[in-house]
């Protein structure tokens, strides 16, 4: 059986600032197989009358362990908050498929908006090529990994929307500057992961100039393994025809000239 | 603490037509996809049957997204009968089969009563499909739903001219929102459907009162789960007391009690339905569950089980 369904039991967690939760899981299945890109579909313990698991990007694995970025955001995420160390949760995963390694001498660059960082935090670490990530959000509060990026040898550029850190802005801004100059259109690949604005901004900007954009999309899954096509997202398909995709096992990940918005 | 027992492997097995299920838990058509969905998780031989996702003539694209969200106790979905139309279904979904042994159980739905004709002649040919349930309630769609399921008139014609075209077993998929079940089952039995079940979800909605506007595009949709459990035990008893066909049960089954509930109310099988998106494991705990309620009840067979409510 090559999909696993896993009892993890929470190892660590704790905030990391005062919106975000670091959450780490024993899983010595799920972590073995995660690639950057994936997820872990949950099964939040104590959420009465929930029938469905919720799905968290991977941020980070190490050793047996997965961890997971995320944010209380409703019923669900906020009974995540009272999970504590020794608590068993039902997992399933890593499901998905993940980001594609950047082509022969092509530059990874990250483009993330708030917790988009995680998976993406994921993929710089396993990349072979260190790239340059820039990490947008709303207040300094969500750009949540400047400094394991910079651990890893990346280059980071910062916007925040109400100027807290970094350049006072919108990501796409610090992206267009740094595009202007250097982005030659075979010579990186893009990385997204955030709001669904900055999906599109960042699609129709790749489509624009020709390069590759990969996008990490986000919607509401029932069953996770593509069986319910709750989660569908409109895509391109061969011979100028299109379908749905559906984002849970298709994706999450799709590259930006597949998507139509 | 355990008891000595006289039964140590009870028969699980059942009959519903000419479909021979090794025990009585199948899954519910629309939360297991094509079966393919599932394997990863487990060996879909262990479970009585499985129930494809619904299929019609030429394929359909479904509704827009968004098309699910959870509620308490339950899911509304407004999926829209997304599907590949029944050649792509027998040419890519169906050779996926030939591996197990477990009996494939095909949910067929059309925008008229030729459609399903058409769809039910050209599954009848592939031996690998062993019964087909017509869809003749989807909240979602407005063929193959209520025209149909809150019918009897036209329910009855249906079932006629597709039981004409096909003597594979057909068992008929009842919508929840009529007043009186009892009439439904009959018009099945005495169409020379081979089995009912019930329920479909139950016509529902959602509202975003911050937007003020429906949750899902379609406006409306299905809620399955927990939450109407109780109100298809009753409505499975209530058929079960119409007609001597086998009934199977249908609805927010998500545990073993879930499920024995319908037995006992007269169902000779239960379809799991939105709890596989909870626990993809759960046909198998819930078999292994029945299994032991006969043991500790002393049952040789789950037949005895079957109808056993005293009221």
């Amino acid at each position: 059986m090559d999909i696993h369904v896993e009892n993890a039991i929470v190892a660590d967690h704790s905030k990391i600032n005062r919106v975000y939760f670091l959450l780490t899981l024993t899983a010595p299945n799920c972590s073995i197989m995660a690639k950057p890109g994936q997820f872990v579909h949950v099964r939040i313990p104590r959420l009465d009358g929930a029938v469905l698991r919720r799905p968290f990007s991977i941020f980070d694995v190490v050793g047996d362990q997965i961890k997971i970025i995320y944010k209380p955001v409703g019923k669900g995420t906020d009974a995540m908050t009272r999970l504590i160390k020794g608590d068993s949760l039902s997992i399933m995963g890593p499901l998905g498929n993940g980001f594609p390694d950047p082509a022969e001498g092509r530059l990874p660059v990250i483009v993330a908006g708030g917790y988009g960082a995680a998976p993406l935090f994921f993929f710089a670490s396993r990349s072979l090529k260190k790239g340059i990530a820039f990490l947008g959000g709303a207040t300094s509060q969500d750009i949540i990994l400047p400094d394991r990026f910079k651990k890893l040898g990346w280059k980071i550029k910062i916007a925040t929307e109400n100027g807290s850190m970094g350049t006072r802005g919108l990501v796409t801004l610090i992206f267009d500057e740094w595009l202007s100059k250097n982005g030659k259109k075979n010579e990186f690949e893009c990385y997204v992961c955030g709001p669904d604005g900055l999906l599109k901004a960042m699609a129709l900007r790749a489509l624009k100039h020709g390069w590759k954009a990969w996008l990490s999309l986000d919607k509401h899954m029932g069953c996770g393994v593509g069986a319910c096509l709750g989660c569908v997202q409109r895509i391109k398909l061969a011979n100028d025809t299109e379908g749905w995709a559906r984002v849970c096992k298709d994706g999450p990940v799709f590259e930006a000239s597949q998507i139509i918005w | 603490m355990v008891r000595k027992l006289n039964i140590k492997e009870p028969d699980l097995s059942v009959k519903i037509g000419k479909v021979i299920m090794k025990n009585p838990v199948m899954t519910a058509s629309g939360t297991f996809g094509y079966g393919k969905e599932y394997s990863g998780f487990f060996d879909i031989d262990e479970i009585g049957a499985v129930v494809v996702k619904g299929i019609n003539m030429a394929g359909s694209d479904g509704n827009k997204p968004p098309r699910i969200v959870e509620v308490t106790a339950g899911l509304v979905n407004s999926i829209g009968l997304q599907g590949p139309g029944v050649k792509k279904f027998i040419d890519e979904y169906m050779p996926f089969f030939d591996k197990y042994d477990v009996p494939v159980i095909v949910n067929i739905w059309g925008k008229d009563i030729d459609e399903y004709v058409q769809v039910a002649s050209c599954l009848m040919k592939i031996p690998r499909v062993s019964a087909l349930e017509l869809n003749v309630s989807c909240p979602n769609v407005k063929s193959g739903g209520a025209a149909f399921g809150t019918d009897e008139k036209n329910l009855s014609k249906l079932i006629a001219k597709v039981r004409k075209v096909t003597d594979i077993t057909l068992i008929v998929k009842l919508a929840p929102n009529v007043s009186r079940i009892a009439d439904f089952a009959r018009i099945c039995e005495s169409e020379g459907a081979d089995a009912v079940s019930l329920i479909n979800s139950y016509p529902a909605m959602v509202i975003d009162v911050d937007r003020r506007r429906p949750v899902l595009a379609n406006k409306i949709g299905g809620l399955s789960g927990p939450a109407i459990h109780p109100i298809a035990v009753k409505l499975v008893w209530e058929a079960a007391s119409a007609v001597k066909i086998p009934v199977i049960g249908i609805g927010g089954i998500s545990s073993v009690k879930d499920a024995l509930e319908f037995i006992i109310a007269g169902a000779t099988a239960v379809a799991v339905g939105t709890a596989n998106f909870t626990d993809p494991l759960i046909s198998l705990s819930i078999i292994a569950g029945i299994k032991d309620y006969l043991i500790r009840h002393n049952m040789p067979s789950i037949k005895s089980l079957i109808g056993s409510l005293s009221t």
